[in-house]
C-alpha cells in the first residue's frame, strides 16, 4: 500500500462527499417541481413530450398504478430490445454485417439491460451492432437507470407524505429524470470524455498492421495445438463517448467493448478513470441528501450517506490490501513490493496503467453500486480481494448503490434496524414519524428473501448439477465463488463477473436472466408497497422519545444490520468460496 | 400493595408454579400448538428430523451414538425450554385465576320481581337488567349498579384492599362488582351483565392468558422472526450442495445444529412470555388491561391528561391563611370563618374549620341556644354563612361579597383587594368574609401538589412524554398550578367536551393520549383515549368505555403503566437484538467445525480454539438452549426501564444487548466447550 494509493482513495471520497448536497438538492427540487436553471430550455421540451404522449401532468398514481406503469414500461422496452437484437441483421448501422443474437442470448441481454444489471456473456464489438447499441442497449442505459431514480423518489415520497395514496405519476417522474437529470450531465460528460481520446465515430473496425508480428499458440476445436503468426489486429471502433457517461452515471457498466473501462478507447487517461469513478457515486450518494431535505431531515440523510461511507471505506481498505499484498506464491519469482516504477501487489488481470490502488477502488466502487463496469478483472483478484465485491453485492449493493436501487434497497435494510432496534427506547418502531407495522415488515421480508432466495437457490443448484459446473473454468473453492458471483451480479443487478466463468451457455443466459428480473422487480414490488403503506399513514411528531434516525448511533445502527443480516446470510457460502481459497493459497494451493 | 385476591405477588422460582409450568412445557409439545410459534416450531421439527436419524443410525449401528445423541437431546430441551418460559410466565396469572374463581362460587340472589316480591335464584341465572336485593352479609351476585340505597362494600376480594367502601344510587360511586360483599346497610342493584361476562369473569379470563391474542407490535416482530428463519433455513438447506461441491457432505445432526443455533430462539422462545409478564406487572400493580394492545399503547404515549384534583395535587383544596383586613384580629377572622364554615360540609368548608381550629385553638361550640340559621350556598348569592345572636356572618367568592357589602354602603378595602389578587395569582382561591356588612379578611384556599411531581413530570419530558393537566379552575389559577407542579401545559374550565375535542385534536396530529378517569361523563373520553384508564371506584359507564381499570383508583397510576409499557416493548426489542447478534459466534463455532475435516486450514476460524468439531457443535447447541433458562427470569421482569431520552436509552441498550449479544455466546460457548472437553461428553 502507498500513500498515493491512500491519497486517490481518500481524493475520491471528498470528491464524492462535495457533490453529494448540490445534486442531492438539484434533484429534490426536479422531483418537486421547483424551479431550476435548466427550466428555461426543458420545460417546453417536457410540456411537448406530455401533449404527445398525452400524459395529464397533473394525474397523481397511488403505489400500484405507479408499479404497474413501471412494470409495463420495463416490459415494453425490454421486448423491442429483444426485437432489434434479432433483427439487427436486417437493420442499418451494422457496417461489420453481425448477424442475428441468437435467442437465449438476445434474451439474456434484453433482460440483463432492462434490469439495469448489464451482464454481458457476450462479446459485444462482436456482437452488436451500432444500432444495438445506441438504440437497444443505450436506451436501457438511460430509462432502467430512470426508473430506479423514480422509484427511490417514490421511497422518499412514502416516507414524507402523509395521509395520502398518492405517490407521484411515473411518466411525468421519468421524464423529469432523463430531461433533467441523466441527459444534461451526458451531453457534458460525453465531451470530457471525449478530450480524453475516447472514440466517438460510426467506422467500421480498423486493421492495424503489428510493426512486431506476433507468434501465438492456439488451440484447435480438436485440441491440437498450433502456432500461428499474427500480423494484424483489428481495432473496434463505435460511438463509445456518449455511451461512456450514462454507462456510468446510470451504475449500468454494460461496457461498449468486451474489455470495459480497462480498454483504452473506453477509459484513456488517469482522470477520465476517477472521472467515471465520481460518475458512479454521484446519483446514489446525492440521493441520500434528496431523502433527507424531501423528507424534512437532512441530518438522516447524512447518517445514511455516513453508513454507506463507512462501509465502503472498509471495503475499499480491505480490497486495497489483499490487492497490494499480491500472491505470496509468487514471493520468490516476482517483485511484487511498490516502488516508483510499479503499483506493486497482485497485476495479474490488472491494468498496469491503473495499479493496485485504483483497480482495488474501482472494483470497489462498482460493486457496491451496481454498476458493474470494471477497469481490470474481478476474477483474478486474489481470494480476499475478490471476496470484497462479492460482498459488496451480497449486502444488498446498499452502499452507495445502483441509481435509486441503492436508496430503496438501504430502505429495506433501514425499516429492519428501526424495527430491530426501535422497540429498545420504548415505543413501538417508527421511522420519521411513520409507524413501521406488520405490513411493513413482511414487505421488508419478502424483500431481503427474494435476494437471498435468488443467490442461494441458483447457486446451490448451479454447483451441484453439470450444467452448472460446465461453466467453471477453475475448479475448487474458486469455481464455487465463480458460479456465486454470478448470480450475486445477476440478483443483485450488477453485471460485472468473475470473468473465468463461461457463461455463454443456454442455462447461464436463462438462469441469470431470471435471477436479474427477480432481483429487479421482484424486490420493487414490496418495497413500493412499503412506501405506499408509509404514505397511508399519520406522521407521530418527533419527540425526545422518538427513535433518533440521525447521528452516529444511527449509522452504526445501521451498518451493524446491514453486516449481521448480509454476512450471516452468506458466510457459509463465503467460507466455502473465497475464504477456504484464501486459506488454501496461503498454504501454498491456488487455483 | 395488594394484589388482586390476596394473591401476593409470586416469586419468579415458587415451587408450585415451577411444578405446573414443567408439565406444561411438555403439553405445550403438540405440534398443532407449536405451529403459531414459527421459530420453535422448525427447532421441533429439527429436533425430531435428528430423532428419526439416530434411530436409523442405531439400526445400522453407524454413525456417532453419544454425539448424535446428545444433540438430539438439547435440541428437544430446546423446545421445552422456550414452552417452560411460556408456562412460567402464565403459571403467575393461573394462581391469580385460582384465587379469583373462588370469588366467583356460586351465590344465592334475591331477586326482585315487577311486584316487588323477592324470589331466590342461583346467581348463574341472573341477567342483564335483572334487579336484585342484597342485604348487609350478603355477596353481591353480579356487575351492576345501585339503584337504590347505600351500603359499605367489602371489595378486596377483587382489589386487594381491605377497607370497605361506600356504595350508593346515583352519582358517580353507584357501580358495584359481582363477588363483592355487602357489610352494612340494604341496597338494590340493577344487573348489567349476562353470566359469564362479568367483571370478575373477564379478570379470570386476562390472567389467565386465556383470551390473549398477539398485540399488532408482536404480529409484526412474530413476521420478522419467521423471515429470519426462513433465511437462515435457506442459508443451511443451500449449504449442503456447496459442501457437496468441496467434497465435505455434512450430516444431518451438523445442520440441524447450525439451523437452531442461527434461528432467532432466544426471543422466539421468550416472545410470548414477554408480553404475559408485561400484562402480569400491571396486574401486580393492581391495573386490569382489557387486551394487551393496551399495554403496548401504553408505551407509545405521547400525551397524558392528568385530572388537576387527585393526580396533580392532594384531593380539594384546603384553606391555608387568613389574611385580616387592617385593623381586624386574625382570630376574629378565624372565628368568624369558623362560624360561617359549620354547616359547610364541603371539603373546603371542612377545611376553615380544621385550619381555625388547629391554628387558633377554637372548637365547634354549642349553638342550640344560640338558634343559628344557617344560610347554604346557592348559585345565585354564591355566598353561605350563618345567622346567630344578631351578627350576618357570610363568606364567598370575592365578587359575590363585595356585591353583598356594596348594598349595604361598604367597600373592600385597598388592601384586602390586592391581597385577593395576590391569591388567585398564586393559583389559590380566595374567599372573603364578612361581618354585618363590613369585609374581615380573606381566607386563602390553596391546592397542595403532591410531592415528587415535578421529578416525575421531568422524567416524562425526557422520555418525550407530554403532560396535560385538565382542571375546571379558571386560566389563571391553573397556569399558577401548572406551573408550581411543572406540567407541560393545561386546559382551564374544562369541560368534558372540551377533554374530548383536545383528546381528537392531539390525535389528529398523529399522537396517542392517555388518560383516567372515573365519571359517566368521561365516559366518551376515555373511549376516545388510546389508552383509557378507569377508576375502579367510577360508574360502570366509565369502566367499559376505558380499556384498562386501576382497581386502586389512583390516578397517577397512569405514569406507571405508561412505564410498564416501556419496559415490556424494551424488552422485546433487547431480546430480539440480542438474539440476533448471539449469531455470529454460532457461526465462527460451527463452520469451521463442519469443514475443519476437510480442510483444516479453516481452523483459523475456530476464533473460541474450541477442543473438537463435536464438541463444537454441541457447546453452541447447549449455549443456545441454556440462554433461553437464562433470560426468563429478565423476560418475566423486564429489562429495567430508565426515564431517559430515546438517544441515551438506545445507546444504553444497544451496547448492553447488541454488543453484549455479540460477546456473551464467545464466553458461553467456550466454557461449555471446557466443561464437557473435561467431562469427555464429546
Amino acid at each position: 500500500m502507498t500513500a498515493n494509493g491512500w491519497f486517490q482513495i481518500l481524493f475520491f471520497l471528498l470528491v464524492i462527499f462535495l457533490v453529494t448536497k448540490p445534486l442531492g438538492v438539484f434533484m429534490a427540487r426536479v422531483f418537486n417541481r421547483e424551479k431550476t436553471f435548466l427550466d428555461p430550455f426543458l420545460r417546453p421540451v417536457e410540456k411537448l413530450v406530455y401533449r404527445v404522449t398525452a400524459v395529464d401532468e397533473q394525474h397523481e398514481m397511488c403505489w400500484t398504478e405507479y408499479t404497474t406503469a413501471m412494470l409495463l414500461f420495463s416490459g415494453v422496452s425490454m421486448t423491442l430490445l429483444y426485437l432489434i437484437e434479432r433483427l439487427q441483421k436486417w437493420l442499418p448501422f451494422n457496417p461489420q454485417k453481425l448477424p442475428n443474437v441468437e435467442p437465449g442470448l438476445a434474451f439474456g441481454t434484453a433482460a440483463s439491460f432492462t434490469t439495469n444489471t448489464n451482464w454481458q456473456s457476450y462479446v459485444p464489438e462482436t456482437t452488436m451492432s451500432y444500432l444495438t447499441q445506441m438504440m437497444g442497449l443505450a436506451y436501457h442505459n438511460f430509462v432502467s437507470a430512470a426508473v430506479g431514480i423514480v422509484l427511490a423518489i417514490v421511497v422518499t415520497r412514502g416516507i414524507a407524505r402523509r395521509e395520502t395514496e398518492k405517490l407521484g405519476n411515473f411518466w411525468v417522474d421519468t421524464t423529469r429524470c432523463l430531461l433533467w437529470v441523466l441527459l444534461p450531465m451526458c451531453l457534458v460528460g460525453s465531451l470530457i470524455f471525449v478530450s480524453q481520446g475516447v472514440v466517438q465515430n460510426f467506422k467500421p473496425y480498423t486493421a492495424a498492421q503489428l510493426l512486431d508480428p506476433q507468434t501465438v499458440q492456439v488451440t484447435g476445436a480438436d485440441g491440437k495445438t498450433t502456432t500461428r503468426t499474427v500480423t494484424q489486429q483489428v481495432i473496434a471502433q463505435g460511438p463509445v463517448a456518449s455511451q461512456e457517461v450514462i454507462k456510468e452515471f446510470g451504475t449500468n457498466g454494460g461496457g461498449f467493448f468486451n474489455a470495459n473501462s480497462s480498454h483504452p478507447f473506453e477509459n484513456p487517461t488517469p482522470f477520465s478513470n476517477f472521472f467515471e469513478l465520481v460518475l458512479i457515486f454521484a446519483i446514489p450518494s446525492g440521493l441520500t441528501y434528496t431523502l433527507g431535505r424531501v423528507t424534512g431531515s437532512p441530518r438522516h440523510g447524512w447518517a445514511v450517506w455516513g453508513a454507506m461511507a463507512f462501509l465502503f471505506l472498509a471495503a475499499v481498505s480491505a480490497a486495497y490490501w489483499a490487492e497490494s499484498r499480491g500472491n505470496p506464491q509468487f514471493q520468490d519469482y516476482v517483485d511484487q513490493h511498490a516502488s516508483a516504477m510499479q503499483s506493486g501487489g497482485n497485476l495479474e488481470g490488472k491494468e498496469v496503467r491503473f495499479g493496485t490502488a485504483s483497480s482495488a477502488l474501482f472494483a470497489t466502487v462498482t460493486t457496491d453500486a451496481s454498476c458493474g463496469a470494471v477497469n481490470g478483472m474481478h476474477d483474478s483478484f486474489t481470494p480476499l480481494g475478490g471476496m470484497v465485491p462479492l460482498i459488496n453485492i451480497m449486502l444488498g449493493e446498499a452502499v452507495f448503490g445502483g441509481v435509486g436501487a441503492g436508496l430503496y434497497g438501504m430502505f429495506v435494510f433501514i425499516v429492519l434496524s428501526v424495527f430491530i432496534a426501535g422497540l429498545m427506547v420504548g415505543r413501538t418502531p417508527e421511522y420519521l414519524g411513520k409507524k413501521i407495522e406488520s405490513y411493513d415488515v413482511k414487505m421488508a421480508m419478502l424483500a431481503v428473501l427474494i435476494l437471498t432466495f435468488t443467490i442461494l437457490g441458483f447457486s446451490a443448484f448451479a454447483v451441484v448439477e453439470p450444467f452448472g459446473t460446465a461453466g467453471i473454468t477453475n475448479p475448487g473453492p474458486h469455481g464455487l465463488s465463480q458460479i456465486l458471483y454470478a448470480y450475486v451480479s445477476s440478483a443483485g443487478n450488477n453485471g460485472s463477473a468473475f470473468a473465468g466463468i463461461n457463461a455463454n451457455t443456454m442455462w447461464y443466459n436463462t438462469s441469470t436472466a431470471v435471477a436479474q428480473l427477480l432481483g429487479r422487480f421482484f424486490m420493487i414490488i414490496p418495497i413500493m408497497a412499503i412506501a405506499g403503506s408509509l404514505a397511508r399513514k399519520k406522521t407521530v411528531p418527533e419527540s425526545a422519545g422518538s427513535f433518533p434516525v440521525t447521528g452516529a448511533l444511527f449509522s452504526t445502527l445501521l451498518v451493524s444490520t446491514i453486516l449481521i443480516v448480509g454476512a450471516l446470510t452468506f458466510f457459509p457460502a463465503l467460507s466455502l468460496g473465497p475464504i477456504l481459497e484464501h486459506l488454501l493459497m496461503m498454504a501454498g494451493k491456488s487455483f | 400493595m395488594n394484589t388482586p385476591g390476596q394473591a401476593k405477588a409470586k416469586p419468579v422460582g415458587d415451587k408450585k408454579i415451577v411444578l405446573r409450568a414443567i408439565g406444561d412445557s411438555v403439553s405445550k409439545l403438540d405440534p398443532r400448538t407449536m405451529v403459531k410459534n414459527p421459530v420453535m416450531f422448525v427447532v421441533e421439527v429439527g429436533s425430531a428430523l435428528t430423532t428419526l436419524q439416530l434411530v436409523r443410525d442405531t439400526l445400522h449401528h453407524v454413525g456417532r451414538f453419544a454425539f448424535g445423541l446428545q444433540i438430539t437431546a438439547w435440541l428437544w430441551f430446546t423446545v421445552l425450554f422456550a414452552n417452560f418460559a411460556e408456562a412460567m410466565a402464565e403459571g403467575r396469572g393461573k394462581a391469580q385465576a385460582d384465587t379469583l374463581r373462588k370469588a366467583r362460587a356460586e351465590t344465592q340472589a334475591h331477586r326482585l320481581r315487577s311486584d316487588g316480591s323477592a324470589e331466590v335464584v342461583p346467581s348463574s341465572k341472573l341477567r342483564s337488567g335483572d334487579v336484585v336485593r342484597v342485604k348487609a352479609g350478603e355477596f353481591i351476585p353480579g356487575d351492576g349498579e345501585v339503584i337504590e340505597g347505600v351500603a359499605s362494600v367489602d371489595e378486596s376480594a377483587i382489589t386487594g384492599e381491605s377497607a370497605p367502601v361506600i356504595r350508593e344510587s346515583g352519582g358517580d360511586r353507584s357501580a358495584v362488582t359481582g363477588g363483592t360483599r355487602v357489610l352494612s346497610d340494604e341496597i338494590k342493584v340493577k344487573i348489567t351483565s349476562n353470566p359469564g361476562e362479568t367483571f370478575l369473569d373477564r379478570m379470570i379470563r386476562l390472567v389467565e392468558g386465556a383470551s390473549r391474542q398477539r398485540t399488532p407490535n408482536e404480529i409484526a416482530l412474530n413476521i420478522l422472526l419467521a423471515g429470519l428463519t426462513i433465511i437462515f433455513l435457506l442459508a443451511v438447506v443451500t449449504l449442503q450442495p456447496y459442501a457437496i461441491y468441496s467434497g465435505a457432505p455434512q450430516n444431518i445432526f451438523v445442520l440441524v445444529s447450525l439451523l437452531v443455533c442461527l434461528i432467532p430462539t432466544t426471543i422466539g422462545g421468550l416472545l410470548s412470555a414477554i408480553g404475559i409478564a408485561g400484562m402480569d406487572r400491571m396486574i401486580q400493580r393492581n391495573v386490569i388491561a382489557m387486551s394487551g394492545r393496551a399495554v403496548e399503547a401504553s408505551g407509545d404515549v405521547d400525551v397524558l391528561l392528568l385530572d388537576k384534583t387527585g393526580t396533580i395535587t392532594l384531593g380539594n383544596r384546603e384553606a391555608t391563611m387568613f389574611l385580616p383586613c387592617p385593623n381586624v384580629d386574625e382570630t376574629d377572622l378565624a372565628n368568624a370563618a369558623q362560624l360561617a364554615s359549620l354547616a359547610d360540609e364541603t371539603p373546603e368548608g371542612r377545611s376553615i374549620v380544621v385550619l381555625a381550629k388547629e391554628k387558633y385553638g377554637l372548637r365547634g361550640r354549642d349553638f342550640a341556644q344560640h338558634n343559628p340559621v344557617f344560610i347554604p350556598f346557592s348559585a345565585q348569592t354564591r355566598m353561605s354563612g350563618v345567622d346567630l345572636d344578631g351578627r350576618q356572618i357570610r363568606k364567598g367568592a370575592p365578587d359575590a361579597i363585595a356585591k353583598y357589602i356594596a348594598e349595604r354602603g361598604q367597600q373592600v378595602p385597598k388592601e384586602t383587594q390586592q391581597c385577593v389578587a395576590d391569591i388567585s395569582n398564586g393559583g389559590g382561591t380566595p374567599l372573603l368574609v364578612a361581618e354585618n356588612g363590613r369585609v374581615l379578611g380573606v381566607i386563602a384556599l390553596t391546592d397542595i401538589v403532591k410531592g415528587g411531581m415535578l421529578e416525575r413530570f421531568n422524567h416524562l419530558r425526557a422520555m418525550g412524554i407530554r403532560t396535560m393537566m385538565i382542571t375546571g379552575d379558571n386560566p389563571l389559577t391553573a397556569a399558577a398550578i401548572a406551573r408550581q407542579a411543572g406540567v407541560d401545559d393545561f386546559l382551564a374550565e374544562a369541560r368534558p367536551e372540551d377533554k374530548m375535542a383536545l383528546i381528537k385534536r392531539e390525535q389528529a396530529k398523529g399522537k396517542l393520549v392517555a388518560m383516567t378517569g372515573d365519571g359517566t361523563n368521561d365516559a366518551p373520553a376515555l373511549a376516545q383515549a388510546d389508552v383509557g384508564v378507569a377508576m375502579n371506584t367510577g360508574t360502570q359507564a366509565a369502566k367499559e368505555a376505558g380499556n384498562m381499570v386501576d382497581l386502586d383508583s389512583n390516578p397517577t397510576k397512569l405514569i406507571e403503566i405508561v412505564e410498564i409499557g416501556k419496559q415490556l416493548l424494551i424488552t422485546r426489542g433487547a431480546l430480539t437484538t440480542f438474539s440476533v447478534a448471539n449469531d455470529v459466534a454460532k457461526y465462527f463455532a460451527i463452520i469451521p467445525a463442519m469443514f475443519a475435516g476437510a480442510f483444516p486450514q479453516l481452523n483459523v476460524l475456530n476464533l473460541m480454539r474450541l477442543a473438537t468439531p463435536q464438541s463444537a457443535i454441541l457447546s453452541a447447541v447447549i449455549f443456545n438452549a441454556l440462554i433461553i433458562i437464562a433470560l426468563i427470569p429478565l423476560a418475566l421482569r423486564g429489562v429495567t426501564y430508565r426515564p431517559v431520552g430515546a438517544a441515551a436509552l438506545l445507546r444504553r441498550n444497544l451496547f448492553i444487548y447488541g454488543l453484549g449479544g455479540v460477546i456473551a455466546p464467545f464466553v458461553g460457548i467456550k466454557l461449555i466447550d471446557m466443561l464437557i472437553s473435561y467431562l469427555h461428553f464429546a
